[in-house]
């Protein structure tokens, strides 16, 4: 086994291996947690060494188990998933230091196995399976861990509310998923293969029903996962009610994992010339519609909830660009946005141990009563509304670079597969302008939504705190309980957030060159395709 | 490329029917059977797409001189995978069922609290103006 695959498959076994070794342990949650906290730590350090060595080396792919990527299951790490791999591990670790300190996580109801931990553990295995996978079934299998694990993590306690919201989400994913199984077994049907690099050199041929057909589906599959509109219905109906850190997780996980599975698919399997009309459009009424949901929510989770929405917008504007430069703002878009929702998310649920509610109408003056909460949520606040020098101001000067700037002016020299993306003359076209102008308001718009937050919770008269019934209930509100290891994990979250800002430059170059890779099917063909037995370096 | 069988074809479509008019209702047990019946057509269509029916794909069973067409493993192993993971998620979903129905008295998806009290709004702030005016 070479140090390679060791690399590319411990974010995916480690985790699922001690996931089952701590449902054991559920008596005794301390051991729980120690083993949760060094298993996200050593998947940290896997995801960095990957990191480094696909920077140096260039793609990597591990033939499981032996077997040719006709038959078996190839795993495939470029610098794309691998930057996406080591922000996800990290903000997986900072949420579940959080978790731990709001004591939802030894919860033991009526000898119940404690069951967040594993199901934690679950969770972050089908997200690297989803990252690191070379196949479109993999791919679905990769999804479905990830997504049984959230139902589990969405119903926790399984209040009331709790199974309310539990059955939208639930049965919303499961359309998803058999539209994803179909437009697998659809595929399957018309190229024989299920290898996404074998696919690659399958598609282009295909007659031009067939191909639009499996895009089409492959896009509302993954866009309903993605919560884009008009499939976005589900998200902030479903994620408000769970506890802070497992809506902090969904929020900055599940709905990037599918814009991850969109950019992947999309450009790999259907590439075309210039800016795509229908993930545009896509992309300008997200962006428009979510917004204006977050500036008429009464309930603070609920009105972060529509902002994600509204942002995930330009995560696929990037995409629609459909150039190297679009690509690498969507990727640092991508970056910035994990870090801040989840510490905009975990700010919420502190609000909510401090005062007992987290409704608009029932807050107020917290600047007054807790001045470090308002700290804390006012740098993420500012970062998701674009305000320089903070980190969602250099992932929206990359999109808009992206969008205006003149064809290859930002475009690195080494793009491999130039006939998928070739050298347009103009790709400013009134679309794009439109998308653009929308991209700005949605900005300004953010900025209102946020400022209405900081208005109606942070500022004025404070409010009476919202009486607990059960004060000493983690799971729900839990106004009694001690919340340090909370705030510590907060600004830990936010701690990133600007680390990612400071390194903006070195990032944008990083993501460049992943977008690069992207783009450059045949050198991720010749990776997953190639025989193994031609470059066996580092086989014993 | 062999055409497509035409029964299994047929009762896909049927299921694909059946199951979204399920998936639609209101009862969740309603809901889970449909996922069933949209689960089975999916796993068909994966079962179709391999091709024709034919002998097990063992090498050391055909005869070297007359191969005949063997059946395409790969749709098949697709196809239990994806049996496993429609049977798990119906499993908890009917846990779930059971919880409502324990919590509510029935298994109805209600409505949600918070988008009523929205759409609720403007009708209230019109009939604080008309109240207004009638003053």
């Amino acid at each position: 086994m070479t140090s390679t695959a060791v690399l590319v498959t411990v974010p995916i076994i480690l985790p699922l291996l001690v996931a089952g070794i701590t449902f054991l342990l559920s008596p005794f949650p301390s051991a729980q947690q120690a083993l949760g906290v060094t298993v996200l730590g050593a998947v940290l350090i896997d995801a960095i060494l990957l990191l480094v060595r696909v920077d140096s080396a260039g793609p990597q792919a591990v033939r499981v188990g032996g077997w040719s990527p006709t038959l078996g299951i190839t795993l495939v790490a470029d610098r794309f998933c691998a930057l996406v791999l080591l922000v996800a591990v990290t903000v997986c670790l900072v949420v579940l230091l959080y978790a731990i300190g709001q004591g939802i996580a030894e919860r033991y109801v009526e000898n119940a196995p404690s069951i967040f931990h594993p199901t934690y553990l679950v969770l972050l295995a089908g997200i690297a399976l989803v990252f690191l996978t070379g196949d479109l079934f993999t791919l679905f299998v990769g999804l479905e861990v990830m997504l049984m694990a959230s139902y589990v993590l969405i119903t926790l306690g399984a209040t009331r509310e709790r199974v309310r919201s539990g059955m939208t989400y639930i049965i919303c994913s499961l359309v998803a998923s058999i539209t994803l199984l179909t437009a697998i077994g659809l595929t399957y049907a018309a190229t024989g293969t299920v290898n996404l690099a074998r696919l690659s050199l399958a598609t282009p041929h295909l007659a031009e029903g067939t191909r639009t057909l499996l895009g089409a589906l492959l896009l509302v599959a993954l866009g309903i996962k993605a919560a884009l509109v008009p499939l976005h219905w589900w998200l902030p109906d479903s994620y408000p009610t769970a506890p802070a850190p497992v809506t902090a997780i969904f929020a900055a996980l599940l709905t990037k994992v599918a814009i991850y599975a969109i950019a992947r698919t999309q450009t790999l399997l259907f590439p075309h010339q210039g800016p795509s009309t229908t993930l545009l459009l896509i992309a300008a009424a997200t962006m428009l519609i979510g917004i204006a949901g977050a500036l008429v929510q009464d309930d603070l989770n609920r009105s972060l909830s529509f902002a994600l929405v509204s942002h995930i917008g330009f995560m696929l504007f990037g995409i629609g660009l459909w150039s190297v430069a679009g690509l690498t703002g969507t990727l640092l878009y991508l970056v910035h946005h994990i870090t801040v929702q989840t510490a905009l998310f975990l700010v919420s649920g502190l609000v909510e141990r401090e005062r007992g509610t987290v409704s608009l109408s029932r807050l107020g003056g917290v600047a007054v009563t807790t001045p470090a909460l308002a700290a804390l949520f006012l740098i993420p606040a500012l970062s998701l509304s674009g305000v320089p020098p903070l980190a969602g101001f250099v992932g929206k000067l990359a999109l808009l670079q992206a969008a205006v700037a003149p064809a290859g002016a930002t475009r690195a020299d080494a793009i491999g597969d130039a006939g998928a993306f070739g050298a347009d003359a103009n790709r400013l076209t009134p679309l794009v302008l439109t998308a653009v102008a929308i991209l700005l308001l949605t900005s300004l718009l953010t900025l209102a939504a946020m400022t209405r937050i900081w208005m109606t919770v942070f500022w004025g008269e404070p409010a009476i705190p919202v009486p607990d019934q059960r004060p000493d209930d983690a799971v729900t509100v839990g106004t009694a309980l001690p919340a340090r290891l909370m705030w510590l994990a907060t600004t830990l979250a936010i701690l990133i957030s600007l680390t990612v800002a400071a390194t903006a430059g070195p990032l944008s170059a990083f993501s460049q060159r992943a977008a690069v890779d992207l783009t450059d099917h045949d050198t991720y063909r010749n990776t997953v395709l190639r025989n193994p037995a031609s470059h066996t370096e580092e086989t014993p | 490329m062999n055409a497509a069988n035409l029964t299994l074809s047929l009762v896909i479509g049927v299921l694909f029917g059946g199951g979204t008019y399920l998936i639609t209702q209101r009862a969740l047990l309603r809901v889970i059977l449909g996922f069933t019946l949209l689960g089975h057509a999916a796993n068909l269509i994966l079962l179709l797409a391999g091709g024709p029916a034919g002998p097990a794909p063992d090498a050391a069973h055909i005869p070297p001189d007359d191969p005949p067409r063997t059946a395409d493993p790969l749709p098949q192993a697709l196809a239990l995978t994806a049996v496993v993971i429609t049977f798990a998620v119906t499993a908890l979903l009917l846990a779930l069922a059971h919880r409502g129905v324990v919590l509510n008295g029935d298994d109805e998806v209600p409505d949600d609290v918070e988008d009523r009290q929205l759409g609720r709004r403007p009708m209230r702030e019109r009939e604080l103006e008309t109240g207004e005016e009638d003053l």
